[in-house]
């Protein structure tokens, strides 16, 4: 079984801060790390291939730096890494990040299942997964909570739904982006680090790719960003004290107030 | 404070560090309730190849050296000193193997020691052979292709939960010291029973526990060395072990230290946070110094061990009495900044403070210690 895992660099941290003029985010001195549900993209990957056999080959696209991601992932088990990096990428939305990678799979060629976390923690898009699928006209199944059984061309997984679960069966080559209930990540093993150190992070550039350039980066991308704030942050609020009727009194005076 | 450590060395302190923080602080309290055996824990340190930092590669080790297992004991023990005693224990147990096993011992013990399948265990203190090891009763009677082992071991870490032992016992009685040998004896052997659980203060999700030999029959194969070496054995696994000791030591010391800091930090008296007082300013400070002296006497001392140092026994005794007194001691601040929280199980710190008393005691009491310290210091200044 080869399976491809799509991961993405996030900063760490929940408070994303942006710069208001060019509203990009602000990466100085915010710790980047591998998109935490990505993490159960690979632990699931590569417990499929101790499983089964196979290579696991993790992919991501991003600036350079990207490249210790897919070391980590090395760490916690994956066979091979490519890094998709080219400034003609650079500014790619969710359609053009979507296209390369499906590009980028295509170029493997051989592979059988395709695993990516439902979301990254930094756009919350969960769009390039489902992208990618469309791109390559392969099945699709979101929120995957567990894969029940996996043969040579089919799977039947578990989908996570608000209320309960759907039992889905599909052919492969598939896609799956997977949630937080379908395992739990292990660590790096020592052996897994050393290995990751010395390991070959494979480069592939529009040079490799070859991509026709009205699909990629800006130009690619048919989202446009608006605009982009952080939402302010909430006030302490006022505490009413007294009697319920005072509070009630005081409350609705600062209503009127308000509205007017 | 900046030791210069390698790439692989901070890798190693990087992964403990991990597994520390993640997996053992949240558990760390319930095993020192139930005194339960930390199996999960251990788990995930063989995983993570921690077992066998110090075990050769062509036995399935890392063949990384001490310091790197001193920095994963110490970064073990900064959680839990409990869990963290179970990792050392199986390095102690494992020491003689490596140190004096033969190729055949090797192949048979060592993967699966170092991949973290076994526990080892060390066992040469009895009812009446503490810090006069010379004392021991347990014997080891020849016949035909194999040993006969009779006697009780106690104290033992690890003991019931090992799968490798190795054993001192007398297989000559009128020799004194030199009729001392040493054994790997494998749990399951007929003949091989654990008594008594010890209840203790401190490092209480590990187990420590009576090894009762009645006509315990191993085969002759399992004699580590020669006969009469039993004691050159345990001496040479001392001077290996006593620096991981130290670094466990240390850790509780440093685990200690956080939880003082961020507590001061936090903790508001007089409409001040504690930490503004200079009366626990000076506190903290010695507390980080006395931590930092220890680290710095640590590392030396398990770098000597890795570059190869013939004789070490009396640094390696000044790391483990220093490193254990000063845990001993920043412990026992520890509570005291923490005041009456600091003595309730709601905080680390009174934890802390019993995990770190042990480290005084096993391995060579801190008296014992100073007998070696001295010792070496006499003979040298003769030799000059």
């Amino acid at each position: 079984m080869n399976i491809i895992i799509c991961i993405k660099q996030v900063p760490e941290t929940t408070e994303v801060r942006i710069n208001p003029e060019t509203n990009t985010l602000i990466r100085e001195g915010v710790k980047s790390i591998i998109n935490p549900f990505d993490m159960y993209a690979i632990e699931e990957g590569v417990r499929l291939k101790e499983k089964l056999g196979g290579k696991v080959t993790v992919v991501t696209m991003g600036p350079p730096q990207a490249e210790n991601a897919l070391r980590e992932a090395i760490s916690l088990g994956a066979d091979e890494a490519i890094l998709v990096c080219d400034r003609a990428f650079a500014g790619s939305d969710t359609w053009a990040t979507s296209y390369i990678l499906s590009e980028v799979i295509r170029k493997i060629k051989d592979f059988d299942l395709i695993i990516c976390g439902k979301q990254a923690s930094d756009g919350d898009t969960a769009q390039v997964g489902p992208g990618i699928s469309m791109h390559l006209d392969i099945p699709q199944v979101t929120y995957v909570k567990k894969i029940e059984d996996i043969k040579d061309k089919s799977m039947r997984v578990e989908r996570m739904m608000e209320e309960g679960f759907e039992i889905i069966e599909l052919p492969l080559p598939a896609l799956l982006t997977v949630v937080k209930e379908i395992n739990e990540p292990r660590l790096p093993s020592l052996k897994g680090m050393m290995r990751a150190k010395s390991a070959k992070i494979n480069l592939w550039t529009q040079k490799e790719l070859d991509l026709d350039p009205n699909n990629v980066g800006l130009n690619g991308s048919p989202t446009q960003v608006v605009k982009i704030f952080t939402p302010a942050q909430r006030t302490g609020g006022q505490m009413l004290s007294g009697e319920p009727h005072e509070i009630v009194e005081k409350l609705v005076a600062l209503i009127k107030d308000e509205v007017n | 404070m900046n030791y210069y450590l390698s790439d692989e060395q901070k890798m190693v302190q990087d992964l403990a560090r991990k597994i520390a923080q993640e997996k053992m602080i949240p558990v760390a309290a319930k095993y020192d309730i139930t005194e339960e055996y930390p199996w999960d824990i251990i788990k995930i340190i063989a995983d993570a190849g921690l077992f066998g930092l110090f075990i050769p590669e062509a036995y399935g080790g890392m063949g990384v050296g001490v310091l790197n297992l001193c920095l994963a004991t110490e970064e073990l023990s900064r959680a839990c000193g409990g869990i963290a005693v179970c990792y050392a224990a199986s390095a102690l147990g494992t020491f003689p193997i490596v140190l004096f096993g033969n190729d055949e011992q090797n192949k048979k013990y060592l993967p699966d020691l170092a991949a973290g399948k076994k526990v080892a265990a060390f066992g040469i203190t009895e009812p009446e052979a503490g810090s006069d090891a010379s004392a021991i009763k347990t014997t080891a009677r020849k016949e035909g292709n194999h040993y006969v082992l009779n006697g009780i071991k106690h104290f033992i870490t690890n003991g019931g939960d090992a799968e490798t032992y190795v054993v001192i016992a007398m297989t000559d009685k009128n020799r004194g010291a030199r009729g001392a040998s040493a054994f790997i004896v494998e749990k399951g052997t007929p003949g091989f029973t654990f008594g008594k659980k010890e209840e203790k203060l401190g490092i209480r999700a590990s187990s420590t526990s009576e090894l009762i030999f009645t006509d315990c029959k191993i085969p002759k194969e399992n004699l580590l060395a020669k006969e009469g070496m039993g004691f050159i054995v345990t001496m040479k696994t001392f001077d290996m072990s006593r620096p991981g000791v130290a670094a466990q030591a240390l850790g509780i010391a440093q685990g200690s230290l956080d939880v003082a800091v961020k507590y001061s930090r936090e903790r508001v008296q007089f409409g001040k946070s504690i930490s503004s007082f200079q009366g626990i300013q000076w506190m903290l400070a010695d507390m980080a110094t006395q931590v930092e002296a220890s680290r710095a006497l640590v590392y030396a001392c398990a770098r000597e061990i890795d570059n190869g140092e013939k004789d070490v026994a009396k640094d390696s005794a000044m790391a483990k009495m220093y490193a254990s007194d000063v845990a001993m001691k920043v412990t026992t601040d520890a509570v005291q900044i923490l005041g009456g929280y600091g003595y309730m199980k709601d905080y680390p710190a009174e934890k802390f403070m019993r995990d770190a008393k042990i480290t005084q005691i096993y391995e060579g009491t801190n008296q014992i210690q100073r007998n070696i310290i001295a010792l070496q210091l006499i003979k040298e200044a003769a030799k000059k």
